[in-house]
Parts: C-alpha cells; structure tokens; sequence
C-alpha cells in the first residue's frame, strides 16, 4: 500500500491532486506539468512532424511554427449569426434610397443566385436607418450601433467581403472551414493546430452562444462548425453550454465531493500507471495526465463562468444581468477566456436573420449586441491586451439590396456578393475603413475581400503563413484557404 | 525483380511519390495546369522527350537524362521544381531519382491499378507447410529484416482480443474460463466460430460500414430533421450476420432496384443512395443541392469501393490521379435517376418504402376488408334503403381516416426509385449556375474501364463493374480494411487513398494475395475474417520488445500485434456488458440513451428535445444512438465518432479530457458502475477482498494483481466511511439512472462499491484492445 499524506485532501482539489501525483504514482510523471490540451492521438499524422517535447509542455504545435512574429496571440471572432444587413451598419447607401420602390436593375441580378426571394419581384429597398460619422476618423456607421460608434476609431470596417454560399448552413461553413463541404477543420482548429493552446486549465478553442428572447426565429448552427475535420480531435472547438454544467460532463455525480472525485481519479491514473508497467505504452501517460486535466477543468471552468467577483462597473459596462447566458455575459466571458490564454473565442449571436421586420428585430439585435461588443474592446484596451488580440465581428453573409416583404414589416433577403465586417486590435489599423460596393451594394468591386483573404489576413497577424499551414489527408496538402487566399496588407497597422 | 538495384527501388514506392508530390501539379493529370504539356505521371511521359527533344529520363544515364540535369540545375531560371512552387527537393530525394535511373528507370505500373495476379507464396524458413499463408508473408519480410514474429498472447488476452475485434463486446468471465482453460488445438477455432455466429459479428461489422456510407437518422444541413433510414441499418447488420456475399452487398445497396423482381430488403438497401445530406432550408435552391447531392455521392461511391479521391475532380482534373473533371461527372450521371428533391419540406423524404409489422399489416388488411364491405353496401343501396346512406357514408370516412393514421404511423425508409435520369453537365469550376459545360452520359473512369457501347449504363452497370473480377481496386480496398480492423493499421494506411499520393502497402504482395483470395472465395467476407483471426500473426502479443519499439515504432511489419483503445459505440457497449445491463435486441429504431440537456439547444426548424428512453431502450448497444449529424451524441463524439456527413474510413484516436469526463461522470457510465456494485454485493462473495477479485475478473478477465486490490481496498474503505456518514449523499449517487436500486444494500454499501466499480470502467484496460 501506497503512503499516505496527511493534507492529501486539502480545500483546494487542485493542488492537491498534482501533489497527489507527484508524490504517490510509480510512473516519474513527467507529463504532469502539462499545460494544455495536448494528447498524443495519433499525431504522427502531422504532416509537418510532431513536435515531441513541444508537445510534453503544451505548447504543442508543428515544428517552425509561427512562421513569422505575430501582432496578435489570439482571436476574439463575434459571428453575428444570420447574416447582419450591411446597408443597416456599415455600409450607407443614398443610391438605394432614390430607387426605393422601383425594380433592381436586371444588371445585377441576372444569372445571380436568388435565396427566398427566387421567383418574386425584384424592388429596391431605402436603408431603414441613417447613417453618422463617429470618432476622429470620422468613420460612417448606422445610428443604431452607436456603442460600436463609439470604438469607430479602433476599428477597421470592410465593406467589400463576399462569400460562395446563399444559404445559412453551408455560408457558416464556408465562413469556419473556408469550403462548405463538410468534414475540414475550423479556423479555430487550424490556429489552435498551428500554435498550440495556451491556457493550463482550459481548452484552447472555445464556443459560446447567445439567443435573445424576443429575437427573430433564430437558426440552427452546427456543431460542424467548431469540429477539427481531419486535424488531430484535440484541436476540437468546446462548446460551452449555457445551461446545465457549461462543458458536457464537467460536474461530478450526485453526491460525489470534489475531493471524492479527486480520489477516484487519483486511484485510477495509479491503477493505469501499475498496469502500464508491463504494456510501456506512451498513450497510457499522456491519458494520466489528461484525467488530472479533466479533473482541473471541473474546478477551472465553473470559477471562469462565475463572473461575481467583477466589479459593478465592468458589469455595468457589458449590460451583465448575471450568467444569464447573453451575449453581453459570452462577451464578459471571452474577455476572462484571453486573460487565461485561450487562443480561439467564437461567439455566437443567432437573431440576425432579418428577412422580415427588420427594424424591430435590428432593434433587439443593437440592444443585445451594442453595448457588449463596445465593452469588450474597451476593456481589453484598458488591460493592454486589445494589442494582442484580434477581434472580428460578422456575419456569414449579408443582405438583399431588395426588400422581402412577403410577412409582417419589410425586411432583406441572404445575399452572398457583398457584406460588411470589422476587425479591431492585434494588428489591425484602426479607423479606417477597406473596400466598397457598388453603388446599389449589390456586388464588393472595389478591393473585394474573400473569405479566404480574411482567413489569410487572420492567420498572418498570428504569425502564421496561409501557404504553409498545411496538413497532409487523403494524399493532398490541405490549408484552411484551400488554393487561395491573399494577405489583405493595407489594413495591416 | 530482375536486378538488385530494382529490389532496393520499387518505383511507386520510392520514385513515384517524390514526381507526385513535387513535380505532378504542373506535370501530372490536370490538363488545364499541365505546363508544355510534359507529364511525369505516365510511363510514355517519363520516357519520352520534351517539345524540344530532349530526352526526360535516359535510363543509366543521368547526366543526360533532361529530368536530372533541371532538378539539379545550378540557375533559378532553369531548376526544376520552380522555387514559387515552394516544394524544393530534398539532396536525399535528389539522389534518389539519381540512382534509380542509374539502375535503369524501372517503371512500374502504380500499385493499385495493376490487375490482380495472385502471388506465389513465399517459403520463409521459419513457417511449416500448414502455416497460414499471410503469415507467409509477414514472416519471409520478417525474415528478410532479421526480425521474427513476437510470443503467442496469453490466453485471456487472445479471448478479450477476438471478442472485442469479432463482436464489440468483452468476453464474458465465463467464456474467458473456458477458453483458457481449454488446451486442446481446437478451442481457438471453436472460439472464433462461436463468435462469427453471434448476431453481435453484424453489429461490430456495420459500426465500420455505416461509417463509411455515411449512415445517420438526420439530413445533416441546416434544421438537421430526421429521417427514415433505420431499416437499411439493419440491412446491414443482417448482410454481415449471414455473410452476405461483398459483391451482391454491392449490388443490392447501389441497384437493388434494379434487380429483377427486387426484393424488400434489396429495396432497403437502396437506402444507400440516399445517405447524401439534406436540406429544408427555406431559400435553398434544388438545382444548387442537388448538384451538392451528386458531388456527395461521387466522392462517397469513389471512397467506399475503390479508396478514390475522384471526389477531387470536381472543380478541375484531379493532380495526382488520372480522373478528368469529366470522369467526376460521368460518375454522377450514374445516379442521375434516383428520385429525389433538391429541397425537402416537412420532414418527408419521399420516396419511402412502408414497413409494417405483421400486426400491423393484418390490422390495415382488415380495415381494407371493411371499407370494401362498406363500399359494396353503399353501391348495393336501392331507393328503400337510402335512410342508411348517412350511417354508411360516416363509416367509410371513419375507416379511411384509420386507415390513413395507420399508414402514416408505419415505419419507413428511405429507398432509390429510378426515374427518367436529369441531365447531367460538366460544371466548370464546380459552378452549379454554369450550364456551359459538356453534357455527359454515365460513364466509369476512363483510365479504369473502356468506354462502353450504346447503351446508357445503369448504377447496376456501375455495381457490376466494381465487382468485376478485373477491377483492381474494390477487393484491394476491402482486405487492406479488413486488415485495419483485426491489426490496428491496414497493409497501406492509407484506408481512403489509393491513388498517388495514398501510402503504397507494406506487403504489396499480401494485399494482392489477400484481394485474389477474397475475390476467388466468391467475396466471402467471413472466409477473410477467418484467415485473418486464425493467423499466426494475428495471434502475438502486442506489447512491444524494446528493440521492435526501436526498430519499428508504428508497427508496420507486424512483428507484433497491435493495441488501441476501443471505438466509442464499443467503449459504451463494454459498460453495458460489464454491468450486465445491456440489452440484446438487434435493430429497430433508433435510441436515445441519456444526453446532457440543452445540448439541442442550437437546433431549430423545429425546436426538439432529446427524450432519454425509459426501459429496455436505455440500455443498446452504441451502434443504434440516434444519429444526430449536426449534433452527435457528445459521449460518441469524445471518442471520435464521426458525424458521418462524409465518408469516414479511419476514425482517429484520441486521448483527451472530453474523454475523461464522459467516464467519469455521463449518467451511463455512473448508473453502469452502481448497478456493477449491486451485482458485485450480491454475486461477488462476502468479504472485500474477493469482491474486488470478482468484479476485476468481471470486467478485465484477469486476477488483479496485489497492488491493485490493496489500491481498491484502500478507495472501497474511504468511501465507506464517507457515504456511511452521509446518508443523503449515498442516496444521490445510487439513485442515477433508471435501473431499480437494490434493497439487499444499504446505499452508502452501494455507494461505497460504486466508487471502486467507477474506478474499474475508467481503466484504460478496459476501454483497449490489446
């Protein structure tokens, strides 16, 4: 029988079990000081080789990598999911207002993929809000946003991106893989692949999504959307729950105390460790450490989504009501996710899918996403981390120059050929604002920024080359930009 | 091989993939990027001369071969491959090239597109003219590198290896007993017989199938509602159990329909046809997904028979293999007659094929008979009678409504109906709005097969030559499968890639002997399995010598068996077995074990929840969790389940914290345990120690060892003292899940033992195979 330490069950389970660990397992575990989700799997498929002692420390990533130094060390990505109207934040359009009620130009339209609008009479519809410069830079956004007016002199608004897919599903897909054929990884899985996590006690790629209550009907998003394709599962994005225990299976069993839990996995990592005396295989190791990483993370993650200990005023400042989860909580929760090293934060807000009703529902989407998004930037810079963040903030694809009216108040129909985003932070030139459409908004033609750009611009300001994150499947070379792909380097501080 | 130079370089293993990494997306198949239309991966191209004359390759002569002089050339402008191209040659790879034309560039044909020629058996020293023919094989390469094969597993290690490989389940303690403690020669084989019969061999055999057709209860776009597809499950879960000969499983799944005189289950298994994704999502456009559907089925068919990337062709000719872009569309025309709708709406997925039960179908004859008798009465009626007409009239709505509810509550699957074929074009660049391509008939790759006559071929035509005896592929692909199953890692570990750039096979000659042998025992699947388990090689130990971990970490010569952790279904069915909780249904409708709450929550269209299953249905095996694609069940996903949106041929491995806490603290998982230490109180002895002796046995088929119980021990009497002095916290744990809680116990007794039966079914031990 093993020895017996006296403070082995002490306040903190944490501590505690390393200790445990260290002290009482026949294996000299050297892996213990693991600080990262870096299971072995089977990493010899890496196609740039496994970077073995990397891998032990939990910075694990292929070796040469960043490629170059980055401006950022992680991202903050703000999917405003159902596709947010350009010509209703970021992009005015006067033009549209002279031609409101007349016909769209078959000009832009012919030949063009039509979503639910196919079949029905095309009709210009006038921006539904004004539009006033903020800031120094004198930046144009919509009268709604006036939070985000606000940051307008952090920001870098671009008006020219385009995306291949017309349906909600598939242009999520593209937006997360760059392909909307299933199974490739997300951009979270690639960043998190080509850098290695940098958080002890939590994964590095993490999810959280928001719904408001009286939002429009909102859409379905998969879990697709966050998964590894053929990267190595670790690199997996987790999604937190908002209700329930926040990460499937985080919370013990009824009746079952931290420490009780600490026991079992402490007896079972000893279990393992004897068997493996005899089978001397590594996986047994690395799957030691993580049950003692699976076990910190019952303790970590419920103190992350406890947000008690902030300060009213920063409360005040996101619009925290508690963890109700919002988006304004998710915001709060993705600034405490980049102060614990967590490389990929992917927020999801689902209500902007505004075919109809637009004003009000643009209404209740400024009202739930404004103030949070502001907040978040404001708060990162005060912490001096907005430098070495980069934030994104978009939609999968944009909306209809023409109205859709056929229920309740008018709103717009998907449209594909041309939306607005913003980046801010790690990188980025604040202030300015990249590309146009044209003059109905129709199509991005002046410095179109593809998925694949952002995706390259994304991956540069991490240090990393899009041409050269690659990863060998199915005898081919794969990038998160496929075969394009450029750096977008005028909005580049 | 004529020449010890030519035995040192075999062309497509050492030559062809350095020209096919480095030289082919320039100089390979992809006409449209082919630069001066020089190609380097064609016998002709590689042997012939540039537009200028000069020689590519002059064999035994470097120097004046013009492919030698340019990867070797001193000035940017001239060397070869280009630096923008960013994939320089290695000195190595450099020298390579040099010595293998040095030796006389030996061409061979690539590996898997020669026919199939059954090999002579090798005469390795070490093997007796009875042995096993594979390990013919394995032994004369072992030999050649001075290695042998390892010591024969033990006993309980062989029982738990051909258990869990043949069926999915750990052996009960029982058959473990009995195996081991037979001597006798024959118990191994009796073994392995007694376990292909079981009807639990179709459900270990189909986790694989169903994963690389894609097989799931949902459409997989955008609101991801059901579908009707669980029938062709357990089609296929019955073609395993009686052996189904691989080339009419071939033909029933792909043209069943086509068949004469189709039966219901060749109906059935046309569901395959319909495993592509779906959607309802309102703007989706039918021409947009159903171009979606047939880029789907191309790189889904291409994948499962014939390990083709033909999926690749779609925008532009393939790089590396020779499918044309037209290739990939021709292949779509084959299924350009299945019956189907771009855009689907309110769940139906027409067309189905009703399936009633016997009860069922009596119940609808009968109402049938009814209305018929109502009808008869009604025409019968004269003038007199006409005061029955309203009664009458109420009745035959009566029984039509019936009649109509019964319909619509019959289970259904998903089927193929051919129909007249739509028109098929070459989209260019993969475009569906572009209607300017080429208009094209079904056809076979055109380096695979000769064109065909007159006549428009069929998806029977398309069965038909996948089982051909000349087709090179489909019998390499399935043994280098099967071989991946019972070793860990298939002869080429590229399950999903036999084209240029997939990894040539270790034992080349192996795979052909074993593809020729599959075909020739008329695609007997069973036949395979059988030489396989009983092989001299199957049977060694696994745990590696320090050498061989030197000499051959991935074990790729298997001069050792290999060791993994189980597949996640499996993990779960191991649980269930142990706890002797499982139920032994075989098909039926999907089930819904127990599922963190919430976890649909981004579902919508409409809003669903998940129902755990009360009763029996709790407790099946992995395999029938319904299969939500845009959310799988998250305990399958730990343990890397696919989504199965796309063919998936090799599932990864991980080892990850997700998995930790699915063991840990799942409902399943914790109700496993505590019904576990009910049965370890009732049938494990009286005292501790021989109740920590018998649930060990029960779950690992071994004596634990000293250290182990003491560790054991040293939990059950924390724990005791913990529950015994919280009662409410006893009461909590035993009361998870829905099995009935034991009144022989006191529950802090059973929560105590709860602990120590957690502790066992989180070993590594006893999720691995080894």
């Amino acid at each position: 029988m093993l020895p017996r330490e006296d403070n082995f069950w002490s306040p903190d389970p944490l501590r505690v079990t390393r200790r445990a660990f260290l002290g009482r397992t026949s294996l000299g575990l050297g892996a213990l000081g693991l600080a990262g989700l870096t299971s072995a799997g089977f990493a010899s498929d890496d196609s740039v080789g496994p970077n073995q002692r990397a891998k032990q420390s939990g910075t694990e990533h292929p070796a040469g990598l960043p490629h170059f130094a980055p401006r950022a060390k992680r991202v903050i990505f703000l999917c405003m999911a159902g596709g947010p109207s350009h010509f209703e934040t970021f992009d005015p359009k006067p033009k549209l207002s002279e031609m409101h009620g007349q016909p769209m130009p078959a000009s832009f339209t012919a030949g063009q993929p039509i979503a639910q609008l196919q079949g029905q009479q095309l009709v210009c519809q006038a921006p539904l809000f004004g539009f006033r410069r903020w800031g120094q830079s004198g930046q144009q956004i919509s009268e709604v946003l006036r939070h985000i007016g606000g940051i307008a002199d952090e920001l870098c608004i671009v008006r020219s991106m385009h995306t291949d897919q017309i349906n909600h599903d598939p242009a999520h897909t593209v937006m997360n893989t760059g392909t909307s054929i299933s199974g490739r990884p997300s951009m979270g899985s690639w960043i998190l692949y080509g850098l290695g996590s940098a958080a002890a006690n939590l994964p590095g790629f993490v999810v959280l999504t928001s719904t408001s209550k009286d939002g429009r009907n909102p859409q379905p998003i998969a879990a697709r959307q966050w998964h590894s394709g053929f990267l190595p599962s670790r690199h997996q994005g987790v999604a937190f729950q908002s209700h329930g225990d926040p990460v499937h299976y985080l919370g013990s069993p009824p009746g079952v105390t931290p420490s009780e839990q600490g026991r079992l996995v402490s007896t079972v990592s000893r279990l393992d460790a004897i068997r493996n005396e005899l089978l001397a295989n590594p996986e047994v190791e690395t799957r030691i450490a993580q049950y003692e990483l699976a076990f910190r993370m019952q303790t970590s993650v419920p103190e992350l989504m406890n947000v008690s200990d902030e300060p009213a005023h920063v409360l005040d400042a996101y619009g925290v009501q508690g963890a109700d989860g919002s988006f304004a909580y998710n915001c709060l929760l993705a600034r405490r996710l980049a102060e614990s090293g967590v490389r990929f934060i992917q927020l999801y807000h689902r209500d902007w899918d505004h075919h109809n009703d637009l004003v009000k529902f643009m209404h209740v989407c400024a009202r739930d996403c404004d103030r949070p998004t502001a907040a978040l930037v404001n708060d990162l810079k005060q912490r001096g981390m907005l430098d070495e963040t980069l934030i994104v903030w978009g939609g999968e694809f944009g909306r209809t120059p023409m109205a859709q009216s056929n229920k309740g108040g008018v709103g717009r129909d998907h449209h594909m050929r041309a939306f607005s985003m913003f980046l801010a932070g790690g990188g980025i030139r604040g202030g300015i604002t990249y590309g146009g459409t044209d003059e109905l908004g129709y199509h991005a033609v002046e410095n179109p920024v593809h998925v694949h750009d952002l995706h390259a611009t994304m991956l540069h300001l991490l240090g990393l080359d899009h041409t050269r994150l690659v990863f060998r499947y199915q005898g081919r070379a794969f990038r998160l930009t496929d075969v394009a792909g450029q750096v977008v380097r005028p909005i580049l501080a | 091989m004529a020449s010890g130079a030519a035995v040192e370089f075999r062309f497509y293993r050492d030559v062809r993939p350095i020209l096919s990494n480095h030289c082919f997306r320039c100089h390979g198949p992809d006409a449209e990027k082919r630069e001066t239309e020089l190609r380097l991966d064609t016998r002709q191209g590689l042997l012939g001369a540039t537009a200028t004359g000069k020689a590519i390759v002059v064999p035994g002569d470097p120097p004046a071969s013009e492919l030698y002089r340019r990867i070797t050339a001193p000035h940017a402008d001239e060397q070869m491959p280009p630096a923008e191209a960013n994939v320089p040659l290695s000195q190595a790879q450099i020298e390579v090239l040099r010595r293998w034309i040095e030796a006389g560039a030996q061409w061979q044909e690539h590996w898997a597109y020669g026919p199939l020629v059954r090999p002579a058996l090798p005469r390795p020293s070490g093997a007796g003219p009875a042995d096993n023919p594979i390990d013919r094989f394995i032994l004369a390469r072992l030999e050649r590198e001075g290695l042998a094969f390892s010591a024969v597993a033990d006993a309980i290690t062989l029982a738990r290896r051909l258990s869990l490989d043949l069926t999915g389940l750990p052996p009960a303690p029982v058959e473990v007993e009995a195996f081991a403690g037979d001597a006798s020669g024959s118990r191994y084989v009796e073994f392995v017989e007694k376990l292909l019969a079981s009807a639990a061999y179709g459900e270990r055999m189909a986790v694989y199938w169903l994963d690389l057709v894609r097989y799931a209860d949902s459409g997989g776009y955008h609101s991801d509602v059901d579908q009707p597809i669980s029938p062709y499950r357990d089609y296929v879960i019955a073609a395993f159990n009686d052996n189904l000969p691989f080339d009419q499983f071939t033909r029933e799944q792909l043209a069943g329909d086509l068949l004469p005189r189709p039966t219901i289950a060749e109906r059935i298994a046309t569901g395959y046809n319909r495993l592509n994704k779906t959607t309802e999502e309102g703007g989706a456009q039918a021409g947009e997904y159903l171009a979606k559907s047939a880029a789907d089925r191309v790189r889904t068919t291409s994948g499962v028979w014939l390990a083709a990337t033909l999926g690749c062709a779609e925008c532009h000719d393939h790089k590396y293999d020779p499918f044309t872009a037209r290739d990939f569309y021709s292949f779509a025309a084959f299924f350009a007659d299945v019956k189907e709708q771009g855009v689907y709406s309110a769940g139906g997925r027409a067309p189905e094929l009703a399936l009633p039960t016997p009860d069922q179908s009596a119940r609808m004859a009968e109402l049938k008979a009814a209305a018929s008798e109502v009808e008869r009465r009604l025409a019968g009626l004269s003038g007199a009678q006409a005061d029955d007409r309203p009664a009458l009239e109420t009745r035959a709505k009566e029984l039509a409504e019936t009649l109509g509810e019964l319909k619509k509550s019959l289970p259904r699957t998903m089927i193929t109906v051919s129909v007249p074929p739509r028109e098929m074009r070459v989209l260019p660049r993969g475009n569906w709005l572009d209607s300017s391509g080429a208009r094209v008939e079904p056809a076979l790759p055109a380096f695979l097969a000769a064109p065909s006559g007159q006549r428009r071929l069929t998806r029977l035509d398309l069965a038909e030559w996948l089982v051909a005896r000349d087709n090179p592929l489909t019998a390499r692909v399935f043994v280098n499968r099967l071989w991946k199953l019972f070793f860990g890692v298939g002869l080429s570990k590229s399950l999903d890639d036999f084209g240029a750039q997939g990894e040539p096979p270790t034992h080349p000659e192996l795979l052909d002997w074993l593809a020729i042998e599959f075909v020739d025992s008329g695609w007997d699947i069973k036949h395979m399995v059988r030489l396989l388990v009983n092989s001299r090689a199957y049977r060694q130990a696994s745990v590696p010598s320090a050498e061989l971990i030197a000499r051959d970490p991935a074990n790729r010569l298997f001069a050792r068996q290999g060791r993994w952790r189980l597949e996640a279904e499996f993990i779960r069915d191991a649980a269930l077995v142990i706890s002797k909780q499982l139920v032994r249904r075989i098909g039926g409708p999907s089930v819904k074990p127990y599922q963190p709450e919430g976890y649909w929550e981004f579902l919508n269209f409409p809003k669903r929840d998940w129902k755990a299953d009360r009763g029996s249905d709790q407790y099946r095996r992995g395999l029938y969790t319904h299969w939500q694609r845009t959310f799988l069940h998250p305990s399958l996903l730990a343990f890397d389940a696919p989504s199965r949106e796309e063919c998936a041929a090799d599932r990864p491995v991980s080892n990850t914290p997700q998995g930790a806490l699915v063991l840990l603290n799942d409902p399943t998982y914790v109700e496993c345990a505590r019904v576990f230490a009910q049965r370890v109180l009732d049938e494990g002895g009286t005292d501790d120690a021989s109740r920590i002796a018998w649930a060990w046995r029960g779950a690992l088929s071994r004596a634990p060892e000293a250290r182990e119980s003491a560790l054991l021990l040293e939990l059950l009497s924390e724990s005791r003292a913990k529950f015994e002095a919280n009662e409410p916290a006893a009461q909590s744990l035993v009361a998870v899940g829905q099995a009935p809680i034991s009144n022989r116990h006191r529950p802090g007794e059973i929560a105590a033992w709860t602990a120590v039966t957690r502790a066992i079914l989180n070993l590594h031990e006893t999720v691995s195979r080894n």
